[in-house]
C-alpha cells in the first residue's frame, strides 16, 4: 500500500485535508473537500498515478463525486461532495487528459458544472432531453418527458477548420457497414486527415438509470448487456462489485469458471477483430480463416455453455453454468485444433507483404500520447502501456494464476494486430491450466439481502482492457447506483489522434484496430 | 504464397451444403426456401441494410456471422449494401434510442418502396432489457412500420435466416 500512502500524505503536506477515509476494495476511499478536485488531480499526476474512472451520485441532499486512481495496481478512490443548489466544482480534465469525456457524460446526466473544464461542450446529451434536465438526479423520473419526436441532433458545435483546400467529411451516424452508429467529423485536405473528432452518444440507451432499483440478479442481466460482444466482462464486474459489497467470496470453482468464460470471451473477440483487421485491407482469404475460427469457437460456446455469446452465465454469487469431464475434454481438444491452425495461419499472415504494407506505420499511436489519454487494453498494450488487472491487480483466480501481459511499443494498426494474437496465446495457455485444474465444489452460492448504503467496486480486466464497476444499494436490496466504466472510454480518444496525417481510406481499419464500444460508452 | 494456398486446399469448403441438412436442419432448409423466394422477387437479389438503433452490439456481431464462410448468406443472394438507397429491406436492431430515432426515420424514408422492415432481437420485438424510458423509443414498431420480427438475444445466424424467409414469404402474400 506504500503508493496510496505516499498519495495521501502527499495531498496532506499539500494542504489538502482529509475528510473522511475507508476501504472500499480494492481501493482507499479519499474523502476531500470539492475546491481542492483539482489540485488533487494535479498532485496524483506529478506522482505519477493514473486516472482511471469518474462518475457521481445523487444522494438526496447532496451530490457526490468520485474519481478512481491507479499506480502500480493500488487504487485510490478520491471522493467529494458538493450541494445539488450550487453544483460545481473544478475540473480534473486541465490534468488528466483522461477524465475528460467521464466529466462531460457527468455535467449532462447529474447537471453538475466542471468549473475549468477545456470542453464544456455536451457529450452524451443530443435532444432527448433540454440542458437543464439531469436524467440520473433521483427527481428526474425514468420515463422522463420526451418530445413525440426527437429531433435530429444537427448543430453539435463541432470544431471548424478553416483555409483554400480543406474540406469536412461527416459521416454517420449510420455508417457504410455493418457497425454500431456515431458520427465522425473529418477535415481533410487532399487525401490526408488533418483532424477528426468523434461525435458519439447515439446508444444512450439510459443503462445507469435502468440499473436504479433492479435486484442484483437484473444488475447481472443488464450489466451484461452494457456492450454485447464484453458480457461476460461487464457481468463479472457488476457481481464482483455486488458481491464485494457483501462482503461474500464466491466458491473457487465459480471463480474459476468465470475466468474460462472471460478468456473465451477475449479469444473470440480478438480472432474476430484480427479478421476484420485483415478484411478491411481487402485480405480476404484471412478475413474468412478467422472467422471460421470464431463461428467454431461460438459453436463450442453454444454447445458447452448454452449461448454462443456466454450471455448470462455469470450471475450474483457465481454462474450459471458447469463443466462435467466430457465438456472439459471438448474444449481441451477445441484448443489444441486452434492452436494448430493459428500457428498455420499466421505464419502465412506474417509472410504476406501486402498486409504488411498496409498495418506497418499506418495509424501510429506513440506511448506518449497513450499515456497521456491512459488507454487501456490492447490498445494501451500495443504503445507501451503494460497495465493489466489480471496480472496488477489481480482478482481471484488470477491471484492464483500467472498472467504474462505482451506489450509493444511501436503502436501502428500492426502492433495492435500482432497484439491481439500474442493475447490470444496468453489466454489459450490460462485456459489449459483453468481447465486443468478446475477446483471441486459449488459453482454459486446466495448474495445475502444488502443494507442500504453498500456499496462495491469491482475491476476485472475484459477483452478490452480494465473495466471499472461501482454499486451501491439502496432500500430493500435494490440497487441505488450502477456505473461501469468501460475501457472504450480511454480508448475512443486516441483514435482521434491515431488518424491525423493517416489518408482518409485508412479511417476504417484505423478504427477496427481500436475497436472502441460504442454502447459501452454511450450507456 | 504457396503456404495460403495449401491452407485454403486443407480447410476446402466449409460452406454448409445442401447435403449437411441433418447437421444444421434450419440454416439450410431456411437458406434454399429464402433463394426460392428471392428468386422470384428480387430476380436473384435481396440488399438488405442494417441499422443499430440502440443495441447493444450483440446482435450485429451475429448478423456478422451471417457472412462467415459456413452461412455465406450471400450464395442465396442476399446481401448487405452501404445504403438505405440501394436497400430492399432494413434489418434494424436494438431498442430505437432516442437519439438514433431521428436517424432511423430518415433511413426508413430513404429507402425507395416497396420496402420492408425487419426487427432483429429482442430489443427491436418489444424493448428487450433495456424498454421504453427518457432514453429509449422501445420496439422498433413504436417508430417505423415493422413487418417481420426475429425474437432472440441476440438471434442465432440461424434464426436470421429464418426471419428473412419469414420477410420474403409475407410480403407475397401481401401481393
Ligand atoms: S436483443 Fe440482446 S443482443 Fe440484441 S441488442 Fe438487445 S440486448 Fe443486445
Amino acid at each position: 500500500m506504500t503508493h496510496v500512502n505516499d498519495l495521501v500524505s502527499l495531498l496532506e503536506t499539500e494542504g489538502i485535508p482529509r475528510q473522511g477515509e475507508h476501504e472500499l476494495l480494492p481501493a482507499r476511499v479519499w474523502q476531500i473537500e470539492s475546491g481542492h478536485w483539482g489540485n488533487a488531480a494535479r498532485l496524483a499526476r506529478e506522482a505519477g498515478w493514473r486516472w482511471s474512472a469518474g462518475w457521481a451520485e445523487d444522494l438526496g441532499d447532496t451530490l457526490r463525486v468520485n474519481s478512481l486512481l491507479e499506480k502500480g495496481g493500488k487504487y485510490v478512490l478520491l471522493r467529494t461532495e458538493i450541494s445539488p443548489q450550487t453544483p460545481e466544482l473544478p475540473s480534473q480534465t486541465p490534468h488528466f487528459l483522461a477524465a475528460d469525456r467521464c466529466e462531460r457524460h457527468t455535467q449532462d446526466l447529474f447537471g453538475i458544472r466542471f468549473l475549468d473544464h477545456p470542453d464544456p461542450r455536451r457529450w452524451t446529451r443530443h435532444q432527448a432531453w433540454s440542458g437543464d434536465e439531469h436524467p440520473l438526479r433521483k427527481d428526474f423520473p425514468l420515463a422522463g418527458n420526451p418530445l413525440e419526436k426527437t429531433p435530429p441532433d444537427k448543430d453539435y458545435p463541432f470544431v471548424k477548420a478553416q483555409g483554400a483546400s480543406v474540406y469536412e467529411i461527416p459521416v454517420g451516424p449510420v455508417h457504410a457497414g455493418i457497425i454500431e452508429p456515431g458520427h465522425f467529423r473529418f477535415q481533410a485536405v487532399g487525401e490526408t486527415v488533418l483532424n477528426l473528432e468523434e461525435h458519439l452518444g447515439y446508444v444512450h440507451k439510459g443503462i445507469e438509470k435502468l440499473a436504479e432499483g433492479r435486484n442484483p440478479e437484473g444488475l447481472a442481466r443488464l450489466a451484461g448487456r452494457v456492450s454485447g460482444d464484453t458480457t461476460v466482462g461487464h457481468a463479472w464486474a457488476a457481481c464482483l462489485a455486488m458481491e464485494r459489497a457483501a462482503g461474500i467470496t464466491i466458491p473457487d470453482r465459480a471463480a474459476s469458471l468465470r475466468a474460462i468464460l472471460a478468456e473465451r470471451e477475449r479469444i473470440a473477440n480478438h480472432l474476430g477483430d484480427m479478421g476484420a483487421i485483415c478484411n478491411d485491407v481487402g485480405y480476404a482469404f484471412a478475413h474468412y480463416q478467422f472467422g471460421r475460427l470464431r463461428e467454431n469457437w461460438l459453436r463450442d460456446n453454444r454447445d458447452v455453455f448454452g449461448h454462443r455469446l456466454l450471455m448470462d452465465r455469470v450471475v450474483p454469487g457465481g454462474v450459471a453454468v458447469d463443466l462435467d469431464r466430457e465438456a472439459i475434454e471438448r474444449l481441451d481438444t477445441a484448443l489444441n485444433r486452434l492452436g494448430r491452425e493459428l500457428d498455420e495461419l499466421l505464419d502465412i499472415v506474417d509472410r504476406n507483404t501486402t498486409l504488411g504494407d498496409r498495418l506497418y506505420t499506418t495509424g501510429i499511436l506513440t506511448p506518449q500520447t497513450a499515456a497521456t489519454l491512459g488507454c487501456l487494453g490492447y490498445v494501451g498494450r500495443s504503445s507501451g502501456q503494460s497495465f493489466d488487472a489480471r496480472r496488477d491487480a489481480p482478482y481471484p483466480p488470477y491471484d492464483q494464476l500467472k498472467v504474462k501481459v505482451p506489450v509493444e511499443e511501436v503502436g501502428d494498426v500492426g502492433s495492435r494486430f500482432w497484439i491481439r494474437y500474442k493475447e490470444i496465446r496468453v489466454a489459450m495457455r490460462l485456459l489449459r491450466v483453468l481447465l486443468g485444474r478446475l477446483p471441486a465444489g459449488e459453482v454459486r452460492v446466495d448474495l445475502p439481502e444488502l443494507d442500504e448504503g453498500a456499496e462495491g467496486l469491482g475491476i476485472v480486466e475484459g477483452w478490452r482492457g480494465e473495466i471499472i464497476t461501482y454499486v451501491r444499494f439502496g432500500k430493500n436490496g435494490r440497487i441505488d447506483r450502477y456505473y461501469p466504466r468501460d475501457p472504450s472510454w480511454l480508448n475512443w480518444p486516441a483514435l482521434e489522434r491515431i488518424v491525423l496525417e493517416n489518408i482518409v481510406p485508412d479511417f476504417p481499419v484505423c478504427n477496427k484496430s481500436v475497436n472502441g464500444s460504442y454502447s459501452g460508452v454511450d450507456l | 504464397m504457396w503456404r495460403q494456398y495449401v491452407k485454403m486446399l486443407k480447410t476446402g469448403l466449409k460452406t454448409e451444403s445442401l447435403r449437411k441438412i441433418e447437421r444444421d436442419p434450419d440454416v439450410e432448409r431456411l437458406g434454399v426456401e429464402v433463394k426460392r423466394l428471392i428468386d422470384k422477387d428480387f430476380a436473384g437479389s435481396l440488399a438488405i441494410r442494417e441499422v443499430d438503433a440502440g443495441s447493444c452490439n450483440g446482435c450485429e456481431l451475429e448478423i456478422h456471422a451471417l457472412n462467415n464462410v459456413y452461412y455465406d448468406v450471400e450464395r442465396f443472394g442476399v446481401h448487405f449494401v452501404a445504403s438505405p438507397r440501394h436497400a430492399d429491406a432494413l434489418l434494424v436492431t436494438g431498442p430505437v434510442s432516442r437519439n438514433m430515432e431521428a436517424a432511423l426515420r430518415r433511413t426508413y424514408d430513404a429507402t425507395p418502396d416497396p420496402k420492408w422492415v425487419i426487427a432483429c432481437g429482442d430489443c427491436a420485438v418489444c424493448g428487450g432489457e433495456f424498454g421504453e424510458s427518457y432514453a429509449s423509443c422501445g420496439a422498433v414498431e413504436n417508430v417505423i412500420p415493422v413487418d417481420v420480427k426475429i425474437p432472440g438475444c441476440p438471434p442465432p445466424p440461424a434464426a436470421l435466416l429464418g426471419g428473412i424467409l419469414e420477410a420474403m414469404g409475407r410480403r407475397r402474400i401481401k401481393q
